[in-house]
């Protein structure tokens, strides 16, 4: 019997990818901001509504990533940011390599936050680190109190989470609370926001936030 | 459904080991998958025996070790499991928790074995 020791990490090209991206954004100023929510959670709309709150503010540039479509990149063009859409053709996260040939295609030299708004999927965008600054995870209140037990990885990873759909709270079960709680035991460090797109309420904060990570003066 | 990508590292990492010429046969490939790696042990051998047809891998069959969740405290350093994803300490209520083990995806080692009437 014979045996080969091997011992790499089977993601380690990603990883080396990530952090040649990781490096290059650092360099040139760009907060890159990983946007990682289930599917229908309301990351493209929060992003319209931070985008519109952070104009004329800041220099914001968009990586949109979909499975089939460019509509998230048609809604967000409409502020007049910069965005590249990456169509992953069936793939269900974004890989490091993905963003890097995007990155060629933005104007960073001109850029202080890019978001990348990964494929909706709360398992595997958690594995990819595609360089980014910080992960923020984006759940809406018709998801349940129980998804960050269920989805550890994409919660303990999470610098920030936002809770959105608050408008919806009078009609659910909801406890944010509870959902805050177990939130809290995956992850004691994470920053919450609650939000809602229809009325605006908790965009002003978000947006503080998100400006006090950059090199902007909120 | 990252399983087939995953799979492909591990089937590129492997040929990159392989010896150039050899009259021995791949038998296992083996792999350690941490417990939070998000990854389907199931699925990924499927993609990997889809993968692995018509390669100098052919035959060879993956063997996964799963590797539990451990975590360590930086205030109290008790070492322990978390039952449901509770990254606080048992011991003194600490949240800041170090993930120890269970986070792993790594190609471990291939195994070859001689084949009959090689020398």
């Amino acid at each position: 019997m014979n045996v080969i020791t091997i011992e790499r990490k089977i993601l380690e090209k990603n990883d080396e990818v990530a952090l040649q991206n990781r490096t290059f954004l650092e360099k040139l100023g760009v907060v890159a901001i990983n946007l990682l929510s289930s599917p229908g959670s309301g990351k493209t709309s929060l992003l319209e509504c931070v985008l519109e709150r952070l104009q004329g503010r800041v220099a914001v540039a968009v990586i949109e990533g979909d499975v089939h479509t460019d509509l998230d990149s048609q809604r967000v063009a409409r502020y007049g940011v910069p965005v590249v859409q990456i169509v992953t053709h069936g793939g269900c996260h974004l890989e490091a390599k993905l963003v890097q040939d995007a990155l060629a295609r933005l104007p960073l030299e001109r850029t202080q936050a890019l978001f990348i708004e990964n494929v909706g999927n709360l398992v595997c965008p958690a594995n990819y680190d595609l360089g980014e600054a910080m992960k923020v995870v984006v759940i809406s209140t018709t998801e349940g109190e129980d998804k960050p037990l269920k989805y550890p990885a994409a919660f303990r990873n999470a610098h920030a989470l936002i809770i959105n759909k608050t408008d919806l709270l009078p009609y659910l079960s909801l406890r944010v609370e509870d959902l805050k709680r177990n939130a809290r035991q995956v992850n004691p460090a994470l920053v919450m926001f609650e939000t809602s797109c229809v009325t605006g309420t908790g965009i002003a904060e978000c947006c503080e936030w998100l400006l006090g990570r950059t090199s902007v003066t909120p | 459904m990252h399983e087939l990508s995953v799979a492909r590292n591990i089937v590129e990492i492997v040929e990159q080991h392989l010896p150039s010429a050899t009259s021995r046969r791949f038998k296992t490939v083996r792999i350690r998958v941490g417990e939070i790696a998000n990854v389907v042990p199931e699925s990924l051998a499927f993609c990997f025996g889809a993968l692995i047809e018509g390669t100098a891998l052919q035959g060879s069959s993956l063997e996964i070790e799963r590797i539990p969740l451990g975590c360590r405290c930086r205030g109290c350093h008790r070492a322990f499991q978390p039952s449901h994803f509770a990254f606080l300490c048992p011991e003194c209520g600490n949240g800041d928790i170090e993930i120890v083990s269970g986070t792993e995806l790594n190609v471990v080692e291939i195994e070859l074995v001689n084949v009959e009437g090689g020398p």
